[in-house]
């Protein structure tokens, strides 16, 4: 369960404005990376955002470059979950692998405004709001994996770590 | 009822029968990294692995900030050179070869029933030889290196059938442009696109690739063509592997299926700043811009250049207008030079820059000030995607930024031809 204050934008927000390409290459320290987070869409956001706070947007969020640091910035920034009307392909497995919540809601997303507190529970799949209580889609098992994880790599790096020992197993057997 | 391409691929691959919404793991036959290759490499060391999982399937191209523009850069580059040396990666393209998305099907990496993640968005662009080809992000292209793995959702698949005959002066990217000004930026999101008909059928290579790069614009996760006898045939000679085409099904369970005739189709151009923002020329005429880009992986190559040099040759550009031109490889480059092409370009007054993706992301060779537009053939018009916040992108044909570029003006390539 987290709870957190609620940032809001609109539709189709997409890598550009969300992580500037100009800093693609030359940004790789995540902490760098979130002093540029949403900066070509709203420059205050970076200077007000806390950290739990949480992100309510449109549909298609995320669109356009497979740019991870869309979601990373986010994250450094300080925001908890993203919830969405839809989110596009590459953001989302991007925000998963990056152990940053996603949750899609077109309800929650209608009946919840900028600077309210909500609580989103995980396990129940609910969003509770000033206007009420909304359903989102349970994730699958094996993405909540990757985020309880904390992200692709350190899930890769435990699975790597059970190949090994389950080799070391096999042969000390023989 | 019969299955769609990606069931076929996916579900082949995975060993298993599938359908659209299934979920498999999956082993890629080829990975794709350009200049973000030096972040991947940050996130791979992260997993106290000597070595990656498969090195022949590592294709790494050098395009984004190419030769480097600044010592970051120039780190980043290094650091991915010493590495493909240290893990004797095979198919590595230094800062010469040009855009990762032309270079990748120029060396035969991009097959018909092959199955190709990518670094990169327009890693869509691979379908247009019949390949099943999909971006990811960075954390991904590490994991993938490491354990030759990856989990894919089957999409479902929406058919574009393309009927009719371009009229003169209305090309690939207008097709392309017109679609997804109709039916939106998210259109195909988490989605497979196949494109059919008998004028998808009559498409070169080169304007096959137009349509199945920009279906990343619809969201798309793969955009794909049908491999006719004339692309496998250019393929023979190209292939890195052999290949086995992968074909859906005549009964295939589409989603949908969208018709559009192509004569009936003008001129287009996506404004400022989103690519579905998507108007005729004419509407546009007489819009004043500052500089124009002929080039990237949706528009470099020699097809576009020629197109382009068509237009401009014997004439001057506007005064006071930049105009750059960016070949999308080496190879393209070296065609156009040989055909007259790049001189037609420099005597009109053009910069020509070398293969790369030039300032299409805004990192270098032509920034956009503020209060500056810009008129290009890329595939993106986000707002600050080629430097100021505060510029502004237009997207059209090759034929179309050629004859704005001798107005100064958007201008409707038909007056001209």
């Amino acid at each position: 369960m987290i709870k957190g204050r609620v940032w809001k934008y609109g539709d189709d927000i997409n890598t550009d404005v969300i992580f500037p390409g100009k800093y693609t290459y030359s940004v790789l320290d995540p902490d760098e990376m979130a002093e540029h987070a949403l900066e070509d869409l709203d420059p205050e956001f970076v200077k007000k955002v806390k950290k739990g706070d949480i992100l309510t947007v449109g549909k298609n969020f995320g669109c356009g470059s497979s740019r991870e640091q869309a979601a990373t910035c986010l994250k450094y920034a300080g925001v908890q979950a993203i919830i969405a009307e839809s989110f596009a392909r590459i953001f989302f497995r991007n925000a998963i692998n990056q152990g940053l919540p996603v949750v899609v809601s077109v309800e929650a997303v209608e009946n919840i405004e900028q600077g309210e507190e909500i609580e989103i529970d995980f396990e129940r799949g609910k969003i509770k709001t000033p206007r009420g209580e909304f359903g989102f889609p349970l994730l699958p098992d094996s993405v909540l994996g990757i985020l309880d994880a904390g992200g692709l790599i350190p899930y890769t790096k435990k699975k790597l770590k059970m190949r090994a020992s389950a080799k070391t197993e096999v042969s000390s057997k023989q | 009822m019969g299955k769609t391409f990606s069931e076929k691929l996916l579900g082949e691959r995975a060993g298993t029968d599938v359908r659209a919404g299934d979920v498999v793991t999956v082993s890629p036959d080829f990975i794709l990294s350009h200049d973000n290759s030096a972040a991947i490499i940050q996130e791979f060391n992260k997993l106290d692995l000597e070595y990656v999982s498969e090195s022949d399937k590592i294709v790494i191209i050098l395009d984004h900030i190419v030769p480097a523009s600044s010592e970051k850069y120039a780190i980043n580059h290094k650091q991915i050179r010493e590495f493909v040396a240290y893990q004797k990666i095979p198919h590595f393209f230094d800062i010469s070869s040009g855009i990762c998305h032309q270079v990748f099907v120029e060396n035969g990496f991009a097959l018909p029933g092959k199955l190709i993640v990518g670094a990169d968005s327009h890693t869509t662009s691979y379908g247009a030889l019949g390949a099943f080809s999909v971006g990811i992000g960075r954390s991904e292209v590490a994991s993938v290196w490491a354990t030759d793995e990856i989990w894919l959702r089957i999409p479902e698949t929406i058919r574009i059938e393309l009927e009719g005959r371009l009229s003169k002066g209305v090309y690939a990217k207008d097709v392309i442009l017109h679609i997804i000004g109709n039916e939106g930026a998210d259109l195909a999101n988490y989605k497979a696109v196949e494109f059919a008909g008998s004028a998808a059928e009559s498409f070169t290579i080169a304007s096959r690739m137009v349509l199945a790069n920009m279906s990343a614009e619809m969201g798309a996760k793969n955009g794909y063509f049908l491999p006719n006898p004339s692309v496998l045939e250019w393929l023979e000679k190209k292939a890195s592997i052999e290949f086995e085409p992968v074909y859906s099904d005549a009964d295939a369970d589409y989603e949908s299926v969208l018709r559009y005739d192509l004569s009936n189709i003008a001129p287009m151009v996506a404004c400022p700043h989103s690519v579905d923002n998507v108007s005729p020329v004419t509407d546009l005429e007489g819009l004043e811009f500052h500089q124009a880009v002929i080039g990237t992986c949706t528009n470099g190559r020699l097809e576009d250049l020629e197109t382009a040099a068509g237009i401009l040759k014997g004439k001057k550009i506007y005064p006071g207008i930049r105009v750059l031109i960016i070949p999308a490889s080496r190879n393209e480059y070296l065609l156009a030079l040989r055909a007259g092409v790049l001189e037609v370009f420099v005597d009109s007054g053009c910069v020509v820059l070398n293969p790369g993706c030039g300032p299409c992301l805004g990192a270098h060779q032509g920034i956009l000030a503020p209060g500056e537009i810009a008129l290009s053939t890329a595939n993106r018009n986000f707002r600050g995607r080629m430097g100021s916040r505060d510029s502004e992108i237009y997207l059209a044909s090759p034929a179309t930024v050629a004859a704005s570029s001798l107005e100064g003006k958007i201008t409707d390539p038909r007056k001209l031809l």
